[in-house]
Order: C-alpha cells, then sequence, then structure tokens
C-alpha cells in the first residue's frame, strides 16, 4: 500500500510538471514521465496489458508525436521565454497550493465507499474479454483508427497544398 | 468491497481527482494550442487511472484492461488527428495562440 501511495504522489507531481513546465518540450517530456509512473501503477493493479499499451504507446509514441509537432512550429525568442516563464509563474503560482489543499481536504474527508459487493468476475482473463465479450469494442478501434489515419492523410494534403 | 480494496479505492480515488484537478486547471487556464492538446492527455490519464482502479477493486480487471485499451487507442487517434489540425492552423496564422486565431470564430 505505501508504494501505491507513493506511486500515487508521483503521478500527481508528474501531472504538475507537465502543466506547469516553461517549455512545451518539457512538458512533452514530463507527460512521458506521467505515463511511466501511471505503467507502474497499472502494473502493481494487475493489468499488465494494459501497462504495456500505455507504456509502448502513451509515453512513447504520444510524446514522440507532440515532440514532433513541437518542433514543426516556431521556437520563443528569449525575450518571448522570459516573458512567458513570468506569465506561467502568475498562471500557475496557486495550483501546487491549490492540489495540496484539495489533498487535505479529500483524505480528511475519509470518503465513505459503501458499495454493494459485486458480481463475480465471468472471464479473468483479458484476451478472452477482448475476443469474446468486447469485440464490437475491436471494431470500433479500428473504424477509429483508420479515420485518423484518413483525417492526417487530407491534413497533410492541405499543408502540402498550402506550400 | 472488502475493507482493503476500499482504501485502495480511497487513495487512488483522491489521486485521480487530483490529477483531473490539475488537466482542468491546465486546459482552462493556457492560450496554446498544444499545451490544451498536453492537459486533455492528463484528464485521460486520470479517467484510465480510475477504470483499472475500479476494475481491480471491484475484481473486474479484465474487462478493465480491456476498456482501458480501448481509452487509449481512441486518445492516441483524437491527439493525432488534433495536432495535425493544430499544424494547419500554425501554417495558417503562424501561430498557435487561441487569442491569435480568429478564423473560426462565428
Amino acid at each position: 500500500m505505501t508504494l501505491i501511495i507513493i506511486l500515487v504522489a508521483l503521478l500527481v507531481v508528474a501531472a504538475l510538471v507537465t502543466v506547469m513546465a516553461a517549455r512545451i518540450m518539457w512538458a512533452a517530456i514530463a507527460l512521458a514521465a506521467t505515463s511511466a509512473v501511471l505503467t507502474i501503477l497499472m502494473f502493481r493493479l494487475d493489468a499488465p496489458l494494459a501497462a504495456v499499451f500505455e507504456l509502448s504507446v502513451c509515453a512513447g509514441l504520444i510524446p514522440a508525436i507532440f515532440i514532433s509537432t513541437i518542433s514543426l512550429t516556431r521556437r520563443l525568442t528569449p525575450e518571448n521565454l522570459a516573458q512567458r516563464k513570468r506569465e506561467k509563474l502568475r498562471q500557475y503560482a496557486l495550483l501546487p497550493l491549490l492540489i495540496i489543499l484539495a489533498a487535505v481536504v479529500l483524505v480528511r474527508s475519509h470518503l465513505a465507499l459503501d458499495f454493494p459487493p459485486p458480481p463475480p468476475a465471468q472471464e479473468t482473463d483479458v484476451r478472452n474479454v477482448l475476443w469474446n465479450l468486447r469485440h464490437i469494442d475491436l471494431v470500433g478501434q479500428i473504424v477509429v483508427l483508420m479515420g485518423a489515419a484518413f483525417a492526417v492523410v487530407v491534413l497533410l494534403k492541405e499543408l502540402k497544398r498550402d506550400k | 468491497m472488502t475493507s482493503e480494496a476500499a482504501s485502495l479505492f480511497s487513495i487512488c480515488g483522491i489521486g485521480v481527482v487530483l490529477a483531473l484537478l490539475v488537466g482542468f486547471y491546465g486546459l482552462l487556464t493556457t492560450r496554446n494550442l498544444i499545451r490544451t492538446l498536453i492537459a486533455v492527455e492528463i484528464l485521460v490519464k486520470g479517467a484510465t487511472f480510475l477504470i483499472i482502479v475500479a476494475g481491480y477493486c471491484v475484481g473486474q480487471i479484465a474487462l478493465a484492461q480491456a476498456l482501458a485499451i480501448t481509452l487509449i487507442i481512441i486518445e492516441v487517434a483524437v491527439i493525432v488527428v488534433a495536432l495535425g489540425v493544430v499544424l494547419c492552423i500554425h501554417k495558417q496564422s503562424d501561430s498557435i495562440d487561441t487569442k491569435t486565431v480568429e478564423n473560426l470564430k462565428g
């Protein structure tokens, strides 16, 4: 349980760093760190397949896409960066305090979790769930991925035409 | 739900609420389109974590994993398309600041 508490605290801190980073590049790297912490939590909670997906896709692919997009946009000048840092300090100065306050309130409120007992698990193997119970989800995933690929092709064509 | 599962759900639930709070704050305060997407990512991570914790606590971790995988796939698709749109906006207006993007205003 102690490890879970430490990991949950790390997750919140990594999310804070992601949002508060002055440079977007650092924010993308902190996002990967957040995903890595979430991956460890998923492993601890007996969800290895979802953890592998989280690690490879959310900690690997998505930050890589963010970083390539950031590298295609204009870099901030040193003056703009200094101004941005001042702005961010003003915007986010209260955020860590707000998070600590919310954490204290939530811990002290002792959430009463009196759920009815769940039905016994019908299926314990994720492969069976994916292929037998939730196979429509797989069709949906394929449609979403094909739609995204098509949209990206159209958007890149637009970009090329503009050049 | 056993008392151990309930305490685990409480601890992880607090983490989820805090992560969602951070994501919403980032979403509301930034004007940069890429930072907006990063804040959305934080929100989705909170939701994914909540699904896994709930599945673990009620003994339906296989179903939770299947749902989390679906969520991750949708997240990737949304982010990739949104970043493509951001690149197009940057090409059109040479900026990714929401204040300078006025073409979509009615």
